[in-house]
């Protein structure tokens, strides 16, 4: 199988307001499959949203490649249609809505495309359900709550093909009520549409529900593996910046104490269960 | 010393198809040296809640007031009262605008109408309580800066006007674990050393629990809990569900816990209570 994404060496460099080069992403290698949700970890600076720009060639490598389904995003004459594969949604929900009515607004970007009228009506159609906003379709997004807004920005990247959606901390705004929509969405959007997920989040409880978990630190990826892997490594983790969810650093403090626990606990319920 | 709401309503956008009652007749008092977390869902209200306690909406019924002075009032001293609450906005850094963290840190006290002198010691007094080094960082654009540092500059422009009454707006939003530590240890020295009052709305139920010693739950433009966080968590968790909140990990974990029959004591706030519970239960050191 062809992975969707490709990064192959892959370095940003850029000169700050101080005329000062800062390289911010350094050498990464990563691979993504179709169908996986691989959430993105790092501390703030780490090179997490700069990663995530250069998915759908909003920036372009200083050195290396990002080849998204085979096509290398420094040829220009493939860069439609890398953004109609590679789909972005961003923190902000308030920046990413552009119309005044919900379906107006997810059909923006199938109109932009030359998709035909019939066409578009379908996809708008099929978008807001796959992410249960259906009957929102004619309320106006700026009365919506955050949760309800970031996932018309969902049906958006879906109504213009997506098969890829890369999000860039999309709950960082939202209460809780919101975040769980989100998440829940994609999960969902994962494995009944089969669309590969990268998520980007400072929510460890969010990441421990992906299939794998890439650590970045200082424009390098640190680490990568399954949740469990990566989330029983709660010194490392701690010294990037980062915390393990709360049942790792108990069962780390416990075995530390003496208490024999099986090796990977990263849940509340594993934790339970060592008690049971 | 005190800030209050009497009876406020406030009403966005009266008399137009679009008109929405945002508060509903609230009545409460913030004293100076509290540490206040207001949550709700979006929409719930709990910005206006604030932007009416800080003078920057004035109510459409009832009345606001810091010290017994109305902040809607035009005069000198209803002006003065204003300038004793300081608002950190979500995002603070998107409202850096000066040439030099410096200037930026000035803007405010200059507006105040301090001299040379003395906005300078604020500055400088205010630099170094957010911990940026002021031969490093003084004369540099803030828009160099990581965006945890602009963050810290955002937070030292307003700690420069010296407010008795700080209101944070989602502080921790968007940051990773160690800078939401480094910021609220600057929250909790201005509280501790300077004992001003904190008014901090949040959507992250960690963030209450172990920050605030009092917490409001807004909902439909009303308070409709008012109490010690470790209480709330404990005897409202069924209500706080319902209006779209949550509790903190760490009552989740106590929770599973006691579900397997571990034998905890009620009243587990934190990690480190938790934790040493657990191993006194297992006779562990």
């Amino acid at each position: 199988m062809e992975p969707v994404i490709e990064v192959q060496g892959l370095t940003h460099v850029y000169i700050d307001a101080e005329n000062t080069k800062v390289t911010a992403l350094d050498n990464i290698d990563l691979q993504i499959m179709p169908g996986e949700f691989v959430a993105v970890i790092g501390a703030n600076g780490s090179g997490k949203s700069t990663l995530a720009r250069h998915l759908n060639a909003l920036l372009l490598p200083s050195e290396g490649h990002v080849k998204i389904k085979g096509m290398d995003t420094m040829e220009e004459d493939n860069l439609w249609d890398i953004r109609q594969t590679v789909g972005m949604v961003f923190q902000n929900p308030d920046n990413q809505i552009v119309a005044a009515i919900v379906e107006e607004d997810v059909a923006f970007g199938p109109e932009n495309i030359g998709v035909l009228p019939e066409e578009i009506r379908t996809r708008v159609d099929d978008a807001l359900k796959a992410v249960d906003m259906t009957a929102y379709r004619t309320h106006a997004p700026h009365l919506l709550s955050g949760g309800q807004k970031q996932r018309i920005a969902i049906a958006g990247t879906l109504a213009l093909g997506s098969e890829c959606i890369v999000l860039d901390e999309p709950t960082a705004m939202l209460d809780p009520k919101g975040r769980k929509e989100i998440l829940s969405t994609m999960l969902r959007l994962n494995k009944e549409k089969k669309i590969t997920v990268v998520y980007i989040t400072h929510f460890m409880v969010e990441a421990m529900l992906a299939d794998r978990v890439v650590v970045m630190s200082e424009g390098k990826i640190r680490f990568q593996g399954t949740p469990r892997e990566v989330f029983s490594r709660v010194e490392e983790l701690e010294r990037l910046g980062l915390e393990a969810p709360l049942a790792a650093k108990v069962a780390f403090e416990l075995r530390k104490s003496g208490m024999k626990l099986p090796k990977e606990i990263i849940t509340n319920e594993e934790l339970a269960a060592a008690f049971g | 010393m005190s800030m209050k709401l009497e009876h406020v309503s406030y009403t966005y956008m009266p008399g137009t198809p679009y008109e929405k009652e945002a508060l509903k007749d609230i009545s409460l008092e913030i004293k100076k040296g509290e540490f206040v977390a207001v949550i709700g869902h979006t929409g719930s209200g709990k910005s206006t809640l604030v932007q009416n306690l800080n003078g920057l909406l004035h109510p459409t019924k009832g009345n606001a007031s810091l010290d017994g002075v109305d902040l809607s009032g035009k005069s000198n001293e209803a002006k003065m009262a204003r300038g004793r609450i300081g608002m950190v906005f979500q995002y603070p850094e998107h409202q850096l605008f000066a040439e030099t963290v410096y200037e930026d840190i000035a803007f405010g006290p200059q507006n105040l109408g301090l001299n040379y002198e003395e906005t300078d010691a604020r500055v400088k007094d205010a630099m170094k309580f957010v911990g940026l080094d002021f031969e490093t960082y003084a004369g540099r654009s803030p828009f160099s800066l990581s965006g945890g540092q602009m963050r810290r500059v955002a937070i030292a422009g307003v700690v420069a006007m010296n407010p008795d009454y700080l209101i944070l707006d989602e502080p921790s939003a968007g940051l990773d674990p160690g800078s939401r530590d480094a910021v609220f240890a600057e929250v909790m020295e201005l509280y501790k050393k300077r004992g001003t009052a904190i008014i901090m709305v949040t959507h992250s139920m960690e963030d209450a629990a172990q920050f605030a010693k009092r917490m409001l739950v807004v909902y439909d433009g009303r308070i409709i809990i008012d109490g010690k966080p470790g209480e709330v968590f404990l005897k409202e968790k069924e209500q706080l569900l319902k209006v779209g909140m949550d509790v903190p990990e760490v009552y989740k974990l106590a929770d599973a816990l006691r579900d397997k029959g571990l034998r905890l004591p009620k009243e587990i706030t934190d990690a480190k209570t938790l934790l040493a519970e657990i191993k006194r239960r297992k006779g562990l050191r």
